[in-house]
């Protein structure tokens, strides 16, 4: 007997067994992120501590005093007891001195005992406490700066792009596309970061398709959008990403610095840059619980299923990813509204009812989560060149993101895969948005599908296999002793990539917990 | 192609229409209406008829202008990097590796530098394939190893020695700062420097903004440009490393 409110006719247990699936699969992961620490995990701990800046050469004070550490007593312990074992010992007045004086070789670490280990762990809880407090006095500066000048206006947030490789010509860029319409705006990172093992510091001017994510670059964007939501008389979001080897690190700096979304997806390291999947989960559920402290909104990245995979064919693995991506979310503590899971419109238009299934899927998405955000991912794969199709594409894109209530919609650019978006190509796009928001931005509240119809009977099909594809995934056995999803991961069952759990980038970079493990970072965000 | 000059054609022959869009960085204005006629009667667009302006942004113009060319082209004049190799079905292909070669025929192929966009080679490598053919690794005689995004040119190179490449697949999408023509130079120039010339693996570089006539200057054997479908690089492979040698080498030409 179930309760179908449902205008696609699903049923909730239907949904009940996926979400149940999805813990099922998800919990062992955790567990597994539970037991092993990493070299960002430890650096992140490091930067909330306070410790910033890099050395002559480049290299970031949290590396060079990390890999000493390292060398001196191995990672399973912490750093933090090592460390702030340190600074008691008067090796150092301060960590950036003592990260000085280790990356010239007249300190030598030791894992505490006893008393000492005891004083260690409160000073380490006490320093990376305040870089907390901070993160939480930018969480309330946040809220305030809302209700003082006022929010996005509505719903969809349009999310606009910049990308010049420059932070000094992003951010005019940035403040353009602010006056024009864009209620959140990020910067594309360059290309090559994500396999980056540290965060480049200070203000960069050089990036290839983006530009490098650091504390500065992150500073200077938010003051100036700062200054533009004050003009504009509201909150101007920023995003940036928390991916790739440095993601805890990344995520620490976001809620230090007042950034408002994060690109965080569990599986898209392994999956699209060949990195190691256990670095990955231990990464990002400490970048997660990061997020969560912060009020930091994240963003899943399913689009990208869509890109290699068939739109059609693989529709379910994104139903898939967004219930693991959820579970894996909000055992970090993030909560609903924080959930901005992805999904994209990239069927090839010349499939019959292309639009249709388009809707059937995006529809599902919004029935499966209703109280998270969502964001939508315009046309990238079938966007030609043929920029009058596109743009027709790129209508219909709105009129679905319209019709199914999106929380965040990338606007889609009619020259995507010609240029990067010209002035007038972002002016032009704004314009197919505010069209279709204007003339059927209320048309979800007529329009129900027939119950029988196709595109209900589209989307209890995508579930059903997104079920099954959970089923499969519980059932993987094929690398004993290991959780079922990393076996699937290994084998190839997402985006037909096999990434194996003893394989990938920044393996060297993951370390099982020893007993005496302490990070003070995890202690306060897992209390709270 | 025989049908001798041509102009643009609108809606009659020989009229001579184009379409243009351009911003020009000068607020909306009688001005920058005249200013953008201007632009297109330079351009040789003469009557130029201004169809849209819209200010855009602070100080920006964006215009729309339809007009006549008196322009000629000569398609007899135009050079062209013309199929020089008979398309193979996959099936012939195989049969001409078996039969040449006695052994599988190793691609390995993959995105250089920071280049992300996997999108290129797994549509010329993946099974699933493109444009309605399937990809490489359909092949029964071809040994795909497809090393995905951002890799080295190093590792590149170790890959190919590991595996005994007979052709190395290069896909560059991203163009900024033209990464795709450096990247594609590091990588000619690393595996000049790792092989003697005879024993070097063909090198093929492919992506939506390269020239197909700079294979010599970027020091590849092959450059493939937008709509490429991987039985056109299979065909070419296979024409370049399994195809009849000695006297008659040149007999595949009659094929096509």
């Amino acid at each position: 007997m179930a309760r179908t409110t449902s205008t696609l006719g699903i049923d909730r247990a239907d949904v009940r067994r996926a979400r149940t699936l999805a813990r099922q699969v998800g919990r062992p992961i955790v567990d597994l992120a539970q037991r092993h620490t990493t070299v960002s995990v430890e650096r992140a701990t490091l930067r909330l501590a306070g410790l910033a800046g890099a050395d002559p050469d480049g290299t970031p004070w949290v590396n060079r005093l990390a890999d000493v550490v390292r060398a001196d007593v191995g990672l399973e312990h912490g750093v933090s007891l090592p460390v702030w074992d340190a600074l008691l010992r008067g090796e150092g007045d301060d960590l950036l001195t003592l990260a000085q004086k280790a990356a010239a070789g007249s300190v030598t670490f030791r894992v505490p005992e006893g008393k000492d280990a005891t004083r260690a762990r409160a000073a380490a809880r006490k320093a990376v406490g305040a870089g907390i407090r901070t993160i939480d006095r930018q969480r309330a500066a946040r809220e305030r700066m809302i209700a003082k000048v006022g929010d996005a206006p509505s719903k969809p947030w349009i999310y606009l792009i910049v990308a010049t490789g420059d932070i000094h010509e992003d951010i005019p860029q940035a403040q353009a596309a602010a006056r024009e319409g864009a209620d959140v705006i990020a910067v594309i990172r360059s290309t090559g970061q994500s396999l980056l093992d540290f965060v480049p510091e200070g203000a960069t001017r050089e990036g290839f398709a983006g530009t490098y994510a650091t504390q500065e670059n992150f500073r200077l964007m938010r003051a100036a959008l700062d200054e533009t939501s004050r003009e504009l008389g509201r909150y101007v979001r920023l995003t940036n990403y928390a991916s790739g080897l440095c993601m805890p690190e990344i995520a620490a700096l976001a809620g230090l610095e007042r950034l408002d979304m994060m690109l965080n997806d569990s599986m898209y390291g392994i999956l699209f840059r060949d990195i190691n999947p256990i670095r990955t989960f231990v990464d990002q559920r400490f970048s997660r619980q990061v997020h969560a402290r912060a009020g930091i909104i994240i963003n899943t990245g399913e689009d990208n299923y869509l890109t290699t995979a068939d739109a059609v064919e693989a529709a379910h693995t994104v139903t898939t990813s967004q219930l693991l991506n959820e579970y894996f979310a909000k055992e970090a503590g993030l909560e609903d509204w924080q959930l901005g899971l992805g999904h994209a419109f990239e069927i090839d238009p010349e499939v019959p009812d292309s639009f249709r299934l388009e809707l059937a899927h995006a529809m599902l998405a919004r029935e499966l989560f209703p109280d998270a955000p969502l964001k939508w991912m315009p046309p990238t794969r079938h966007m030609t060149g043929d920029i009058f199709k596109g743009y027709l594409l790129d209508g219909f894109f709105n009129l679905v993101g319209a019709l199914t209530g999106q929380g965040i919609l990338l606007v889609g650019m009619m020259t995507e895969a010609v240029v990067t978006p010209w002035i007038s190509d972002r002016d032009l796009a704004l314009q197919n948005v505010r069209y279709v928001m204007n003339a059927a931005g209320n048309l979800h509240e007529d329009f129900r599908p027939a119950p029988d119809g196709f595109i209900a009977g589209r989307a209890r099909q995508v579930l059903g296999e997104a079920v099954g594809l959970l089923e499969e995934i519980k059932a993987d056995r094929s690398a004993p002793g290991q959780p079922p999803l990393l076996s699937a991961i290994a084998d190839g069952t997402f985006g037909l990539m096999k990434r194996p759990a003893d394989k990938g980038k920044g393996l060297d970079g993951v370390a099982p917990k020893a007993a005496d493990y302490y990070n003070p970072a995890t202690e306060i965000l897992e209390g709270a | 192609m025989s049908t001798g000059l041509v102009r643009p054609y609108g809606d009659t022959t020989g009229d001579g229409m184009v379409q243009l869009s351009f911003t020009l960085p000068i607020p909306h204005s009688k001005v920058a209406e005249g200013a953008a006629v201007q632009l297109a009667n330079k351009m040789g667009m003469d009557p130029a008829l201004v169809v849209h302006a819209k200010a855009m942004g602070e100080g920006f113009t964006f215009f729309v202008v339809y007009g006549r060319v008196n322009h000629l082209v000569d398609p007899s004049t135009v050079e062209v990097v013309e199929r020089d190799y008979p398309l193979l079905t996959p099936k012939e292909a195989n049969a001409a590796i078996k039969r040449s070669l006695r052994r599988r025929l190793v691609v390995v192929g993959g995105c250089i530098g920071t280049d992300a966009h996997t999108v290129g080679i797994d549509a010329i490598l993946n099974i699933k394939g493109f444009a309605g053919e399937k990809g490489l690794e359909y092949y029964r005689e071809l040994k795909v190893v497809n090393l995905g995004a951002q890799v080295s040119v190093p590792q590149l190179v170790e890959a190919a020695r590991e595996e005994k490449a007979d052709a190395v697949l290069v896909s560059q999408v991203v163009t900024q700062r033209d990464a795709h023509l450096l990247n594609t130079r590091e990588m000619s120039a690393a595996f000049r420097e790792a092989y003697p010339a005879a024993r070097r693996p063909l090198l093929v570089v492919g992506g939506p903004r390269f020239d197909e006539t700079m294979a010599d200057e970027l020091g590849v054997d092959r450059v493939f440009s937008r709509g490429t479908t991987p039985g056109e690089v299979a065909s070419f492979i296979v024409h370049r490393l399994a195809g009849p040698r000695g006297p008659a080498g040149t007999s595949t030409e009659k094929a096509s």
